[in-house]
């Protein structure tokens, strides 16, 4: 069991490395030369040179890795030339709105999707299922910004029940909080939703077609048990697996809904600095994102030990 | 999974005109592809269907609503009146014109980066499935790629050159590859422990034609399938960079940056997202139902997958 | 006799339009009393699943359905029953024991809850109460340390521990009907000697009837009070089982019971005049489990196969038997080079390939072919049988029409068609797609053959004309055969010699009929006395 913990643990490290590598690569190894795009087109010879040294482009790749990872090594993302402060600084100022609007949306979109498609399996084939399944085919088409237009449209201009948009800090109170948090969250949850619920509905069916359900049954026992106490547990992996999974969709999702409802979080921040060209926080951007994501995996995967005792190698 | 499942589909090629048949049976298949099939019609006489130049920017006749008449004045002298179907931008630009030409830009994004990412994930895939040599290094260069979401690792691409048409391909296509070069080395491992591959092993039969011969061809249908959700998915991450404004250059048509440009007007004007945002549905829900249809009907196994 | 448990009156399961026949069973009457066990025999396809599930209420909604006749179980029509009443049954009055004990567990419920679930559906006993009950039949089932084993997970237990768990859940309400579907088919012989002995005994005290479905006469020997034997949905004959053993009426059945092979081996000309055409010495192969890049725990070892010394000579067969994980696969992968062996060497004529490179080996391949065990996974279903045929030959420089002129003489040798060639596997049957892969392997002209188990897949009576094959053509071609197999009653028939192991290593071998006569290793004479069915002579040649 601990050996399983740690050795979960021990295996996200290269992945990480290989994110660190990748980030670090991707703007040395740009076809286009990033201190000439930083300058802009009306840039001078000695401007770019000077971008360029302060980027540290000119020195030979390998110690400029080891100079970057370095400073990544000891909590240090570097200053953004945008913002012109310390980019731990700009990220601690940016990420309650994020954390806030991925926390309400996980919540809001698991306790849809899974009654759904709990739903659809049981009464395979029926209307129910159609209807379900039809949703999930729409969710994963429509794009996020016009779902998100869609429903500023109806709930917030022509029925005025909610804010248009923008955010309001926790601190200043729950109701306000979440009034605002309430159509992007919804915005952001369509695509998840389509996506859990289509995996318990496919995972829940292939448990139904096992030998041991057709065991409970010759027990007597009755649909509802054996769809909940046998095939549910047994389906538990495939489900949380997708819900950690989504969290990339949920995190591309999040750049796009913080757009549409102005709300000034991280999402916000990597489309401003992808405008400005702010390299050194696009590079943090990637770094703490993929890194969130690979932590929730992680957790996710220790928590198949909960769901199926054959996993304890 | 089941190394079984590609035999049931394509048995022979008698058997594989019948999977054919049982696509075209499946509604999703007829539907989605007589959708996909006008969205091309559209893109390609999109000169003969009415429209006007779709970037000629025109101040007076800004922010009309759809239905409103308009006269141009020909070089001749006379004037045409005709109607802005769609209404027009901020910049009066006629937005049916620009909705329409807009098909062209996604459905040649999504075709390419269908085919660029199912290519190149095709023969990573059959290497890291094969050699054992090579697999461990390209899957964690996968998996690296993998744990950068997709969409903030094509915004990061893009930011590193000037966006084009390109650029965007590139960006797009590179987040994808990991996914099908997981699929393609999941199905060589299986495959190569069939025992009709280990026949072939023991008949003398060379690797390169053993993948060829024997193991390609099981990669086919899940790769058709696969290719098809892409394009989906390429589409709606075209849109969403052209939204952001760090896509294709705004002057040209695209969906993605008509809604852009619609953005500004919205509570007034709504039609500018409204318009390309029912063809871009449409045509990605088209595109997805093309590939719910061929996977049921081509790869039973792997429905189960999702 | 006493009224019967089940009756079974004119059954008919209807199978869904655009089949290959109408009805999966057809006018099916038979009866099980009080304390008898009734074999139903059969081959695959001869709806022998099917009545159980008809019985138990659980055909597959939608593609097979009761259309008519009767089923009364302790007099009562369970044909008219509604989805609810049926349900109150199960578990209670009449259960089931199925084939796959692996599969038909439930992975993540404890072996307690699951032999305790029919009592919580069917009972109102308390919690303690039902703890007491649950092991008490684990005891009743001789299940080792059940204070243990009943927290524990189904994973945690041996094949037969599970098979043992299946019954006490089945049993546990003492059924009148006890419904086993194959229940010893996918464990090892001295497993399934124990199964078979435990359900005997949980039958006769409890007086249980016991419908008893399997397509081994073995078993049947064994076992059974009475015979139903079916073919294509239909019953052939029914008797008690000396009759039907003994004295068949019907040439189906004699026919089956023909097919069997017998555990007297036939005399064979000794072969120890001819050059040894395969040797292997010392031969391992280890496995480390879990082991590999980044992993903390200890990489478990397993021995796959350890110290692994025998031959084969031109015209011999050599038998290597054994049970699940004894390691005769492993040898025979290694053999063909399918995976490389740790230690040891492996001789063909004299040269060792154990540790050639792919390159080296591709000459190699010629002289040694295997024929595998899955029939429908043998031939790749893409290609036609005659693209497979030719495929080594053109490998090694034939012309594309001399290699196939050369299939057609095969294919007429292993007794197909020559003018089906172009033809896809699908379009063959499991008993002529391992004549094709024969074939195959023939087209290399090899002196080594390997048969992975190759019967195993086959029914009997299928299994008996590929056996004769396999003799004819290791006569005609001089072949030097390894012949892995789990099965004693196949080993006694076509081996020369025998080699018997065990957990990777050889514990015994010798001539095939003295081994027969007078095993001395503790483990193979354990192994034949296990062989369901010794006291009958089966087999028309023996």
């Amino acid at each position: 069991m601990i050996a399983y913990v740690l050795r979960r643990v021990l295996a996200t490290i290269p992945v990480m490395l290989v994110v660190a590598v990748f980030v670090f690569l991707m703007l040395r190894l740009s076809p286009a030369d990033p201190a000439a795009i930083i300058a802009g087109d009306s840039a001078t010879t000695e401007q770019v040179a000077e971008i360029r040294s302060r980027l540290g482009l000119d020195q030979p790749i390998l110690s400029q890795f080891v100079i970057w990872f370095g400073k990544l090594a000891r909590g240090d993302l570097g200053e953004s030339f945008f913002f012109k402060k310390s980019i731990v600084e700009l990220i601690g100022e940016r990420i309650e709105p994020t954390l806030s609007l991925a926390f309400v949306t996980i919540v809001l979109a698991v306790a849809i999707a899974i009654p759904l498609g709990v739903l659809a399996a049981y009464r395979q084939g029926s209307w129910v299922d159609r209807i379900v399944m039809g949703f999930s085919v729409l969710g994963f088409s429509v794009p996020v910004f016009v779902i998100g237009y869609l429903l500023i449209y109806l709930f917030a201009i022509k029925l005025g029940w909610l804010p248009v948009q923008g955010y309001q800090r926790i601190a200043q109170g729950v109701g306000g909080w979440l009034e605002r948090l309430i159509l992007p969250a919804l915005t952001l949850s369509v695509i998840y939703v389509a996506l859990v619920a289509r995996m318990t509905r496919t995972s829940l069916l292939e448990v139904l077609s096992e030998d041991y359900i057709r065991t409970a049954r010759a027990k007597g026992q009755i649909e509802l048990k054996v769809l909940f106490r046998h095939a549910l547990k047994n389906a538990a992996v495939p489900i949380v697996t997708v819900v950690g999974l989504g969290v990339a969709l949920l995190i591309g999702g999040v750049v796009v809904t913080e757009s549409v409802y102005t709300i000034p979080g991280l999402g916000r921040l990597t489309v401003d600095a992808v405008l400005a060209r702010d390299y050194p926080v696009i590079q943090a951007v990637i770094l703490l994102f993929s890194f969130v994501y690979v932590l929730i995996n992680l957790l996710i995967d220790l928590s198949y030990t909960l769901f199926d005792p054959r996993i304890r190698y | 999974m089941s190394a079984q499942a590609p035999s049931s589909f394509v048995a022979s090629a008698a058997a594989g005109r019948g999977a054919l048949r049982l696509a075209t049976r499946n509604s999703g298949v007829v539907i989605g592809g007589l959708i996909v099939l006008a969205m091309i019609a559209i893109a390609i006489l999109a000169p003969f269907l009415g429209t006007v130049d779709p970037t000629e920017i025109n101040p007076a006749l800004r922010n009309k609503l759809p239905g409103a008449e308009r006269t141009i004045r020909l070089d001749d002298g006379t004037t045409r009146s005709s109607t802005f179907i769609m209404g027009s931008d901020s910049l009066g630009r006629d937005v049916y014109s620009r909705v329409l030409y807009g098909a062209r830009i996604s459905l040649v994004i999504g075709a390419s980066v269908a085919l660029l990412s199912v290519a190149g994930g095709l023969a990573i895939g059959m290497i890291a499935g094969y050699f054992r040599w090579a697999d461990a290094v390209v899957m964690r260069i996968m998996d690296g790629l993998m744990a950068i979401p997709a969409i903030l690792l094509a915004i990061a691409l893009v930011s590193l050159s000037r966006a084009g048409l390109l650029a965007v391909i590139v960006a797009i296509t590179i987040p994808e590859i990991p996914r099908v070069v997981r699929l393609v080395r999941s199905i060589v491992l299986s495959v190569r422990e069939e025992p009709y591959v280990e026949a072939a092993v023991t008949a003398g039969t060379s690797v390169p034609l053993l993948l060829w011969r024997h193991v390609l061809p099981n990669t086919i249908a899940p790769l058709i399938v696969q290719g098809t959700f892409i394009c989906a998915s390429a589409i709606l991450v075209e849109a969403i960079l052209s939204f952001l404004g760090i896509g294709i250059p705004t002057s040209t048509p695209t969906w993605g940056n008509i809604m852009a440009e619609g953005r500004q007007f919205f509570r007034i004007f709504p039609h500018n997202i409204f318009f390309p945002g029912v063809f871009l549905a449409l045509t990605v829900l088209a595109i997805n139902m093309l590939g719910d249809g061929l996977r049921d009907a081509l790869d039973p196994k792997m429905a189960k997958r999702v | 006799m006493a009224d019967p448990v089940l009756a079974l009156d004119d059954l008919t399961v209807s199978l869904p339009a655009h089949g290959d026949r109408a009805r999966a069973v057809e006018n099916l009457s038979f009866t099980v009393g009080p304390g008898e066990i009734v074999c139903v025999v059969g081959e695959s396809g001869s709806g022998k699943s099917v009545t159980a599930q008809a019985v138990m209420g659980l055909l597959p909604k939608g593609q097979l359905s009761l259309t008519g006749g009767s089923i009364r179980l302790l007099g009562d029509e369970l044909a008219t029953k509604s989805a609810a009443e049926l349900r109150a049954l199960r578990g209670s009055r009449m259960a089931m024991v199925f084939q796959e004990p692996m599969t038909a567990l439930n992975p993540v419920i404890r072996i307690g809850d699951q032999i305790g679930e029919a009592l919580e559906i069917h009972t109102s006993l308390s919690g303690a109460d039902k703890r007491a009950r649950v092991l008490d039949i684990m005891r009743a089932v001789q299940l080792p340390d059940v204070e243990a084993l009943i927290d524990a997970y189904p994973h945690q237990l041996s094949g037969g521990q599970r098979q043992r768990v299946m019954i006490a859940s089945a049993i546990i309400l003492d059924p009148a009907l006890l419904i086993a579907d194959e229940p010893t088919t996918a464990l090892d012989v001295t497993t399934q000697a124990q199964i078979l002995r435990l359900i005997r005994e949980l039958q006769v005290r409890r007086n249980t009837g016991v419908l008893f479905i399997t397509h081994d006469f073995g078993v049947v020997a064994d076992i059974a009070h009475r015979v139903v034997v079916m073919e294509k949905g239909r019953v052939v004959e029914i008797g008690a089982k000396e009759e039907v053993l003994r004295r068949p009426r019907e040439a189906y059945t004699r026919m089956l019971i023909d097919a069997v092979p017998g555990l007297a081996p036939p005399a064979r000309a000794a072969m120890d005049q001819s050059a040894v055409a395969l040797e292997t010495r010392s031969l391992s192969k280890i496995y480390s489990v879990g082991g590999g890049f980044l992993s903390l725990g200890k990489g478990r070892v397993v021995n796959a196969a350890k110290d692994v010394s025998l031959t084969v000579r031109r015209g011999e067969t050599l038998g290597v038997v054994g049970e699940s994980g004894s390691g005769k696969s492993t040898v025979a992968r290694c053999v063909m080079r399918l995976i490389e062996p740790t230690g040891g060497d492996i001789l063909v004529h004299g040269e060792n390939i154990a540790h050639m490179s792919s390159s080296q080996l591709r000459a190699h391949r010629k002289r040694a072919q295997i024929v595998f065990q899955d029939p429908y996974r043998s031939l790749n279903p893409r290609r036609t049988i005659g693209e497979a045929i030719i495929e080594g030959p053109v490998n090694f420089g034939a012309s594309r029409e001399q290699a196939t002129t050369r299939a057609r003489e095969l294919m007429a040798l292993v007794g197909l068609s020559p003018d089906s060639l172009d033809r896809y596997p699908h379009q063959f049957s499991g008993g002529q797609r391992q004549r094709i892969c024969i074939a195959r392997a023939l087209a290399m002209e090899p002196d080594i053959l390997v048969a992975d188990e190759a019967v195993s897949a086959l029914d009997v009576s299928v299994q008996a004309q590929v056996l004769e094959l396999l003799d004819d053509v290791r006569k005609r071609f001089d072949l030097a055969v390894l012949f892995i197999t789990h099965d004693l009653r196949v080993a006694a028939q076509v081996c020369d010699r025998i080699v018997v192991m065990l957990k990777g290593e050889i514990v015994e071998q010798g001539p095939t009929a003295a081994l027969f006569r007078a095993p001395q290793h503790d483990y193979t004479k354990k192994l034949f006395a296990a062989a369901p069915g010794r006291d009958y002579a089966f087999g028309g040649r023996t």
